[in-house]
């Protein structure tokens, strides 16, 4: 049988493939043939990588570095082109390919009436983000994640600016693209610390447990470490979208539907998760970073969890649940919970897919409609649609059995036994997203009909490429959660935690590990999962009976539906006076600066010799005095010098 | 006769040149004036290469050549004296004057 | 006889040169144009054949200075001898690449006199050839000023309406600094060793390497060599002949100034500067990347405010060209490697950015940012060719710039991480204003302007894959170049220790 691990290219190389076929050929390919093209590479890539999951948890496995070819090759730099699988790459695999499939196979019908060519460039750019996300979890050094994660931006900068004729999207677009590129500023500067301090960016090189180069590093807090760490979560911070670098995410939303779903689910904003639980080792061995990662995620979870109660915009909530749940990723990460987070992002995967790919169901039965106060009583005329999204959002709430509920207990869990403080804004945190999330499906599917008639008529059940990925979410919400059930449950039935701990191993050792009673651990369970269960049925009922006259906005509701005028004070402190200095430096500085220096002395020169012109005053006697003048004085100087 | 005489000789013609030529202001009278000055280094070259013979045990050849040099230096003061008159007629015929002064049109 | 590695470097040289000259005399417009073409794909052809010799490990003669030397000036120690070695083979295959393609982009412009703009553009060609393939001093400064004096030509006569001012500007900037040159290259060879029995200098490269000089006159000569190299990069403060300049010129003089011209000044730097005054470059070297990373900043920040294509991408070189400046002072092995790939990539990307803004003036007639848009709806092509450039310029993974930039700033890193974090900051400011000119002029909707816009045609698509294969082929396998300039690098990290 042929080793799985030689083909490994071959699950980036699918979606390449893809993309090349769908961008080159759109003006000749129909529009089924492009959708076909698109999704079944990604099918082909996620066959792939099941049977690299299968091979990755036989027993026995260790982990594999494929090195194909010298990227860069220098006397003192060696970067190969190489890959790596092992348990972490594995899951995301699963992931970003399973999940990605969906949202391909969903898009074939969502994006139906666009025009052709529209919409196998749709495809190719769907396929290019898939291929840079799987170059960023496959590569085997820091510069090849580099690729895939400058590239994931890319692609988010083309589909969010997908409809490049409105140019708020574009805006939006450019922004995204921005914002990332000052996380990524962060990031490269800590590849270049990585370079210069250690002089590889191989994971093997870095991190083996035997030959790695940190393993022989014991000094916890050093400079180095504690800069690199700090400077790659910087990279984090843009990628997923946390405190200061957030905003792009919501502006996002100015894709297509699908496209939020990927980029919220699948791809890109998991990728600072990934990048952390990557470099565990790094992060655990400097602990002011860590408290750094675990105050950020924590203050994000909660302050976007804030913006999003008054959200009216149906995949405005959304996206600040997203930027909200991140925020508990990087909480699990700064307390050490490495596989707790990696489990929320699986988690989170299945149930944020299924939120983006229900509000696009909803949207587009709503012909184009977001805004949640134009809908209300959807639940009687689309009913899978319903069902999924509740089930959707018992998952996000953490409500047992659903996944979300193991996935966020184990991180607010780990938060406990660093700091009860911790946990205690988490619990809020999660109260907030109980809230908002049972609002945003009260306003949408309960109540009464709030839009036009011609809206209402045209209500109908989206067609069956978009239920079924919608189906598929949701058993995978439902019952995901059970790869990882605590250990006061069952016995070794934290099966991810398991799986995954070749990966956090060394950094389990390095970091003390507080351990909190299964008492305690049961009751702060139930108090959390008994308090969220009520604020849902509140939320649920107050919603229910909403109606649009009767509303008069608090002075704090308006600073929280105007999200705290964030992208305002960016605007005023950051934006405007950059924008200034460039006219200050072009017009000023470079005018009558340089410019004008330069000019001044061609000036100075012309002036200069107007006036020693002067001398020439045209009288031959005075040209004969000066010239007999100048012997005399060289006369003198000769005599002098002797 | 010492060489200092010739020196001395030379000297004053010399002066007188240079005093000519920076006060006057006929054009002729200043061309005089430098050709007073090449005539005052010409004796001296001459003075000097006849007291250079006078010392014992040297060769002629190497006194020679400050007289070949005067030969030089007539030519080329003939040469410039055909030329310089004959931009003198030419400046006088264009402006009737031949004063120097007169020239300074070139200035600007 | 073809295929002896020492012909070459001649080869490079007479091909543009004779060629120029006969152009003068071609008569007819069309005919001039494809023997221009013919004559660049002749020296493209050389080049290629060339990089077949390029293996040092099987060529010991590398720089050797016998390589090819004609007696010419024996009795002050100059000879007309030219060679090549990884930095030079990088640069003449750059400058005998993008001729070609600026040719035959630029075919449909009709210039009055072309026999004459072809020619002055061939010569130009020579000038930059001969500049790279010198072995000696004197050839050197030779082909140096005789490649700025068809340019001069080429933009006073067939730029804009204030072509004169600036073509003056950029005339009397760039000369003077050249004779300040000059006085240094006589001052060191009045240190040099002697080589042959005639002179007791000699102008050779090698005896520049090994010219005696002290510590305090190194520091002297470094500043008379470096503003000449410094103005002609240029490094802020010296940059004000540039952007007027590239916006008054024709198009593909721009190109030639642009991709071409400038590397001049950066090969100045590493073969005549760096290795022969170390003492110099070590006592200045602070204070030079403090001024190149300031460009960055500076001419970023500018780039960005710019209303005219021109001016934009015009400034955006003088921004790279500043982080080139910063790693050529940083001085380590990484960055020097970084800056011998960028200055192929930077040649090959300005040089398109060149192009496609020549179609985009072509189609519209208009270069103001503010009045294009919605181009990708009239020539998706275009927009896609136009994408691929300007991530490539700002140093997008898997784009040939990226792999430069990157080993630039990895080698600023090990120098100081506070200048390589500022310099650093290009990353986020390229990506401001190059964003910026992408929406504005290709996306939103289309106006009465660029509603005429028609899609590109198959030539010109055929020129633009040409250097979009390229671009990629950079980006995902650098390795040949940083092969090829290793020991280049080598060697002058070795004369400065």
């Amino acid at each position: 049988m042929m080793n799985i691990f030689d083909e490994v290219y071959l699950i980036p190389l699918f979606p390449l493939l893809g993309f090349l076929i769908n961008g080159l050929a759109r003006k000749v390919i129909s529009k089924s043939l492009a959708g076909f093209i698109g999704s079944v590479v990604i099918f082909i890539s996620f066959c792939l990588s099941v049977l690299v999951f299968i091979n990755v948890s036989k027993e026995g496995f260790t982990t594999q570095n494929i090195n194909y070819f010298s990227f860069i090759n220098i006397d003192k730099l060696y970067i190969p082109f190489e890959f790596q699988i092992d348990q972490l790459t594995s899951l995301f695999l699963l992931i970003i390919t399973g999940v990605g499939f969906l949202i391909h196979l969903y898009s074939t019908s969502y994006m139906k009436d666009e025009s052709e060519s529209s919409y196998a460039r749709y495809f190719s750019y769907l396929n290019l983000f898939v291929f840079s996300m799987l170059l960023l979890v496959m590569g085997g050094n820091y510069v090849i994640m580099f690729m895939g994660w400058e590239g994931v931006g890319l692609c988010s900068y083309l589909l969010i600016g997908y409809w490049f004729k409105n140019n708020d999207f574009n805006n939006a677009a450019k922004k995204a693209f921005i914002m990332n590129r000052i996380g990524d500023f962060g990031f490269i500067l800590g590849i270049f610390w990585l370079i210069n301090a250690f002089g590889t960016t191989s994971y093997h090189n870095l991190f083996d447990a035997q030959t790695g180069i940190l393993s022989s590093i014991t000094e916890k807090n050093s400079t180095i470490l504690t800069g690199i760490s700090l400077l790659l979560f910087v990279g984090a911070m843009g990628k997923s979208a946390q405190i200061p670098l957030y905003t792009w995410l919501p502006d996002a939303m100015a894709g297509p539907t699908p496209v939020s779903a990927l980029i919220h689910a699948a791809t890109m904003v998991t990728a600072g998760i990934y990048m952390i639980a990557r470099s565990n080792i790094i992060y655990s061995m400097s602990p002011f970073t860590m408290m750094v990662v675990a105050i950020i995620g924590l203050a994000t979870a909660v302050f976007a969890a804030i913006i999003a109660l008054k959200q009216n915009d149906i995949k405005k909530v959304l996206a600040y649940s997203t930027v909200s749940q991140l925020g508990y990723m990087f909480l699990g990460l700064g307390v050490g919970a490495y596989s707790a987070a990696v489990f929320h992002v699986m988690t989170h995967a299945f149930f944020k897919a299924l939120l983006f790919l229900g509000a696009g169901s909803v949207i587009h039965a709503m012909s184009g409609e977001q805004d949640i106060n134009k809908m209300g009583g959807l639940g009687k005329k689309m009913k899978i649609t319903y069902v999924t999204f509740f089930i959707a959002c018992l998952a996000i709430a953490g409500i047992p059995p659903f996944s979300g509920f193991f996935s966020k207990d184990e991180i607010l869990g780990a938060a406990f036994s660093v700091s009860p403080v911790l946990y205690v804004i988490g619990v809020i945190g999660a109260l907030l997203t109980a809230f908002y999330m049972f609002r945003l499906l009260s306003l949408t599917f309960a109540g009464k009909f709030r839009g036009t008639n011609e809206q209402l008529h045209h209500v109908h059940e989206s067609p069956g490429r978009i239920t079924f990925p919608l189906i598929c979410l949701a058993v995978f919400s439902a019952i995901g959660g059970f790869v990882g059930i605590p250990e006061v449950f069952v016995k070794n039935g934290n099966k991810l935690a398991d799986f995954l701990s070749p990966i956090f191993t060394d950094s389990n050792k390095i970091l003390v590990a507080q351990t909190t009673s299964p008492q305690t651990e049961i009751i702060l369970m139930a108090v959390s999962s008994i308090l969220i269960i009520v604020v849902c049925i509140w939320a649920w009922n107050k919603f229910k009976r909403y109606d649009e006259s009767v509303k008069t906005e608090t002075a704090l509701g308006k600073i929280i539906q105007n999200k705290f005028y964030v992208d305002e004070l960016y605007d005023a402190i950051i934006v405007k006076p950059f924008k200034r200095l460039s006219k200050i430096l072009s017009n000023i500085v470079e005018r009558s600066g340089i410019d004008a220096l330069v000019n001044g002395v061609g000036k100075g020169i012309n002036y200069g010799s107007r006036q020693i012109r002067l001398l020439q005053s045209g009288f031959v006697g005075n040209y004969i005095l000066l010239m007999v003048v100048g012997l005399v004085l060289l006369l003198i100087i000769q005599l002098l010098s002797k | 006769m010492e060489i200092k005489w010739y020196l001395f000789l030379s000297i004053i013609l010399f002066c007188i040149g240079v005093a000519g030529a920076l006060t006057r202001r006929n054009s002729i009278i200043v061309f005089m004036c430098i050709e007073l000055m090449l005539n005052s280094v010409n004796l001296l070259l001459v003075a000097f290469s006849k007291m250079h013979l006078s010392i014992p045990g040297t060769s002629a050849y190497s006194a020679i050549d400050a007289q070949i040099f005067v030969f030089f230096i007539m030519i080329v003061a003939a040469a410039e004296v055909s030329v310089g008159l004959a931009i003198i007629v030419m400046m006088y015929r264009n402006t009737k004057s031949i004063d120097i002064n007169f020239l300074n049109r070139l200035k600007n | 006889m073809l295929g002896n590695y020492y012909t070459f470097s001649e080869l490079l040289l007479w091909i543009p040169l004779l060629t120029g000259i006969i152009a003068f005399f071609i008569k007819n417009n069309k005919t001039v144009k494809i023997f221009a073409l013919f004559s660049s794909l002749l020296t493209l052809a050389v080049s290629i054949i060339s990089l077949f010799y390029s293996d040092v490990a099987h060529h010991p003669e590398y720089l050797n200075d016998t390589n090819v030397s004609y007696v010419w000036m024996p009795y002050i120690g100059s000879s007309f001898s030219v060679g090549l070695d990884g930095m030079g083979f990088i640069l003449t295959f750059l400058t005998a690449f993008t001729y070609p393609l600026i040719f035959s982009s630029t075919r449909y412009r009709e210039y009055s006199n072309a026999n004459v703009y072809y020619g002055l553009l061939l010569l130009t060609q020579a000038g930059l050839m001969g500049v790279f393939v010198a072995m000696d001093a004197l050839v050197f400064y030779f082909f140096w000023e005789l490649a700025l004096i068809p340019m001069y030509f080429l933009c006073s006569r067939w730029g804009g309406e204030f072509r004169i001012r600036v073509t003056f500007k950029f005339f009397v900037y760039t000369f003077v600094s050249s004779l300040l040159m000059l006085i240094g290259i006589i001052y060191v060879y009045l240190h040099t060793p002697a080589v042959t029995t005639f002179s007791d200098h000699s102008f050779y490269l090698k005896s520049f390497y090994n010219a005696s000089l002290t510590a305090s006159e190194q520091n002297g000569l470094f500043w008379l060599f470096f503003l000449a190299f410094a103005v002609k990069m240029p490094i802020f403060p010296f940059h004000s002949w540039q952007p007027d300049l590239y916006e008054q010129s024709p198009n593909s003089s721009v190109m030639v100034l642009s991709g071409l011209m400038v590397k001049m000044g950066i090969f100045g730097m590493i073969r005549w500067l760096l290795p022969i005054f170390p003492d110099g470059v070590v006592k200045y070297q602070s204070f030079a990347m403090i001024l190149c990373i300031i460009g960055i900043i500076y001419a970023s920040c500018i780039a960005y405010v710019q209303s005219d294509l021109k001016r934009i991408v015009a400034w955006s070189s003088i921004a790279h060209i500043g982080l080139m400046g910063a790693a050529i002072f940083a001085a380590n092995n990484t960055s020097l490697q970084g800056v011998m790939l960028e200055l192929l990539n930077h040649g090959i990307n300005i040089i398109a950015l060149w192009i496609v803004v020549d179609i985009i003036e072509n189609k519209t007639g208009i270069r103001k940012i503010s009045e294009l848009g919605g181009l990708a709806i009239k020539s998706p092509a275009l927009a896609i060719f136009f994408l691929i450039i300007v991530l490539a310029n700002i140093a997008l993974p898997l784009t040939n710039g990226f792999v430069s930039e990157f080993l630039m700033f990895t080698g600023l890193f090990e120098y100081n991480k506070w200048m390589a974090a500022f310099a650093c900051l290009s990353v986020i400011l390229s990506a401001v204003y190059m964003l910026n000119m992408m929406q504005k002029v290709f996306f939103g909707a289309t106006n009465s302007i660029t509603e005429k816009a028609t899609a590109i045609s198959t030539a010109q698509k055929f020129i633009l894959s040409i250097i979009v294969l390229a671009i990629f082929f950079l980006g995902i396998y650098p390795q040949p170049v940083l092969h090829l300039s290793q020991d280049t690098v080598t060697m002058i990290l070795q004369k400065l220790k």
